[in-house]
């Protein structure tokens, strides 16, 4: 990979790894005693390694790759195999926490075990590791095949790669070590908070660059949505994350919003991550890569432009809807209500364009596990949205609110959804990317098709039921006014709810740890020859060996 | 600060807020169905259905 990079470039790849070299060694030294000190380790030898990476290559020959002809394609690469292995990390961790709930001696009496703990190493493992990684390393694709263009940048790409992985590994090792600003979902300390900015600003000027550089006249409504995806992250992020550290030399920090603007913030940050993270982006996936596998262009172009507009502008109010009966004044709770009640038109549209434009091709959804892969996506995107809409309504949440049906509406979202997509969307591109004619199992695709529909129907029933019953439970009085239950009524009557959930996760798991081994063989080209394109991508091709270095 | 009471901003966001929001959708419908934007739309939906073959230079433009 490295090999791809001209001698200048590899060299200033070593100037920018020397400085993080630098900054790593600055917080291990600044922060020692601290989780900083321990995360300034965490960069020491992260760039150590990669500067012997680029270093170990240096004197390699220059590359013979004609740019203006190739696609790059390798940070996707990297991308989509850094997904599945957060995949597998995160939803171990979720099943773990499930088990946990259940029987919770799992948590094993270490400090870093706890729940608290490893919640968000899961919620932060699977929504920014692996959607995150998904994410990049998609949008990399849609926008070089979309704008019919190279991408913008040969450094660019891998600094957003590597950069924000380490964020990843900055948030979750933090975690684990007790370090959180207890915001959900933003538990991360400022220094990564900033860091992850820096990164996030090179990733937006990069698509930008590379949509200037398109060669067709308009742009696809794909990228639209990568775009918003960008841009509104990177404004909730620093919005939300504006603090004041107590120490410059210690993880802690103080927001700069208290009380019910503190929630406000959080809440309108936490919806639109819903929006702009878990479905923003993942819709330009959905815009992408079902025609082209279906081979049939979407059912309405039109459409998808409008939900696009109508699911942007209603998103950013709805935030409210998180903090009904609160000291929040009435009419902002109102305004999120009526706007997530809105917002079902937008979200019904998109998923009525994806199942039209598979309306005649039934039989493709019903032989390719990948396409399936989509179609049911597109199917518990309506659902979840539905749902979402109806739990917003403010009597309704106070049945919900606190309980296991938040949970069930999240995972009905995030696994039936968000996963669901984005495994379709890695079926579709492996293949294309490593250029085989297929994956190497199709039995495999199947296979783990089922476990995760399986697996996601028997977390979702089984979170639906235990919501209801505990939120039931705890509304329901005595004859003289008191209360029926105690709590821990409602948590031995959740008791076998959170054993089912706990097997359903394992089987979500089970498919996605046969989906990474089957990426994995696809990569290593078992049994399979390399497709050969009608047009080069690589000069390489035909042309006599290049001497190899000694 | 003392001249941006809470009322104010509410009235402001209450009003504003409708009328931008209003003039939005209105200005997205045009863009949408204005006739002259039939044929990027068609050409946008089928232009990702063959694109692999890598970036297209000068001489492949039409
Ligand atoms: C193997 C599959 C999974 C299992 C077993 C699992 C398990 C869990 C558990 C036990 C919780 C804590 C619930 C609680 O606090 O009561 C949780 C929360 C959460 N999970 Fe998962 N999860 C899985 C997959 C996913 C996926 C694929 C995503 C996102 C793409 C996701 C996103 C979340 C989020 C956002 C929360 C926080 C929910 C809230 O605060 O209401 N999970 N998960
Ligand atoms: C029309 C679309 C949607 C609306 C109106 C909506 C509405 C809601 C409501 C009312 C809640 C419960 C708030 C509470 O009681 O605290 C909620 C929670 C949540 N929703 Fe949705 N939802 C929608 C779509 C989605 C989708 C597609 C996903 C995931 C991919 C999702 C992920 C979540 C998450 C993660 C939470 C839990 C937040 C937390 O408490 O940690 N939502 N949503």
């Amino acid at each position: 990979m490295i090999t791809r990079f001209t001698i200048a470039e590899r060299q200033a790849s070593l100037v920018l790894l020397l400085l993080m070299t630098l900054a790593g060694l600055a917080m291990a030294a600044a922060g020692a005693g601290d989780a900083m000190g321990v995360h300034g380790f965490i960069v020491l030898f992260a760039s150590l390694g990669l500067i012997f990476v680029v270093g170990g290559a240096l004197y390699d020959p220059a590359p013979t790759e004609d740019r203006s002809r190739a696609y790059y394609d390798d940070p996707i690469k990297v991308g989509i195999v850094l997904a599945m292995i957060w995949a597998v990390i995160a939803m171990g961790v979720g099943d773990w926490v499930a088990w946990m709930l259940a029987f919770p001696d799992l948590r094993f009496d270490g400090a870093w075990s706890g729940f608290g703990r490893m919640r968000p190493v899961h919620t932060t493992g699977i929504i920014f590791g692996f959607g995150g990684n998904a994410l990049i390393a998609t949008s990399f694709h849609v926008m070089q095949r979309t704008c019919r263009a190279r991408l913008a940048g040969q450094i660019a790409p891998w600094f957003v790669i590597l950069g924000y992985n380490l964020f990843v590994v900055m948030a979750v090792t933090g975690y684990m070590m007790g370090v959180t600003q207890s915001k959900e979902y933003a538990e991360a300390e400022w220094y990564a908070d900033i860091w992850l900015v820096i990164v996030w600003v090179v990733y937006f000027v990069l698509y930008l660059r590379t949509l200037a550089r398109r060669n067709e006249p308009h742009i696809y409504v794909a990228n639209w949505y990568y775009m918003a995806f960008i841009l509104v992250v990177a404004v909730l992020h620093i919005v939300n994350n504006l603090a004041v550290p107590a120490s410059f030399t210690a993880a802690k920090s103080y927001s700069l919003f208290s009380g019910v603007q503190d929630a406000m913030t959080q809440w309108w940050y936490g919806h639109n991550a819903v929006a702009f993270f878990l479905t923003s982006g993942f819709l330009g996936m959905l815009y992408y890569y079902l025609p082209k596998r279906a081979n049939r262009p979407i059912y309405s172009y039109r459409l998808s432009i409008l939900s696009f507009w109508g699911i942007t502008f209603f998103y950013i109010w709805v935030g409210s809807h998180h903090l009904h009966y609160t000291a929040l004044p009435h009419w902002v709770q109102t305004l999120g209500m009526t706007f997530s009640v809105m917002l079902l038109v937008p979200s019904w549209a998109s998923a009525g364009n994806a199942l039209m434009t598979l309306n005649g091709a039934w039989h493709k959804v019903r032989d390719d596990a990948t396409l399936r892969f989509m179609f049911v996506a597109a199917v518990f995107y309506g659902l979840s949205t539905f749902e979402g809409s109806f739990l917003a309504i403010r009597p309704v949440n106070s049945l919900s609110h606190y309980t296991d049906w938040t949970v069930a509406h999240v995972h009905a979202g995030a696994m039936g959804w968000v996963a669901l997509i984005t495994f379709g969307a890695i079926y579709a591109a492996v293949p294309m990317i490593w250029r085989r004619e297929t994956m190497y199992s199709w039995k495999m695709v199947e296979w783990h098709f089922w476990l995760a529909l399986a697996g996601t129907l028997i977390y979702v029933f089984a979170m639906w039921n235990s919501g209801i019953v505990q939120g039931l439970m705890w509304r329901t009085y005595t004859e003289g006014g008191t209360l029926r239950y105690s709590f821990l009524d409602t948590m031995i009557a959740m008791h076998p709810y959170y054993i089912a959930r706990g097997i359903g996760g394992l089987l979500f798991l089970a498919g996605a740890v046969i989906g990474f081994i089957n990426i994995w063989m696809t990569i290593r080209a078992v049994g399979s020859d390399s497709k050969v394109l009608d047009v080069p991508t690589e000069s390489e091709a035909g042309e006599p060996a290049v001497p190899v270095a000694e | 600060m003392m001249g941006l009471s809470h009322d104010t901003v509410v009235g402001f966001a209450k009003s504003f807020g409708l009328f931008y929001l209003i003039a939005l959708s209105i200005g997205i419908c045009v863009y949408v169905f204005w006739p002259r934007n039939r044929d990027r739309f068609r050409r946008a939906k089928h232009s990702i259905m063959d694109d692999e073959d890598g970036p297209l230079t000068g001489e492949d433009r039409q």
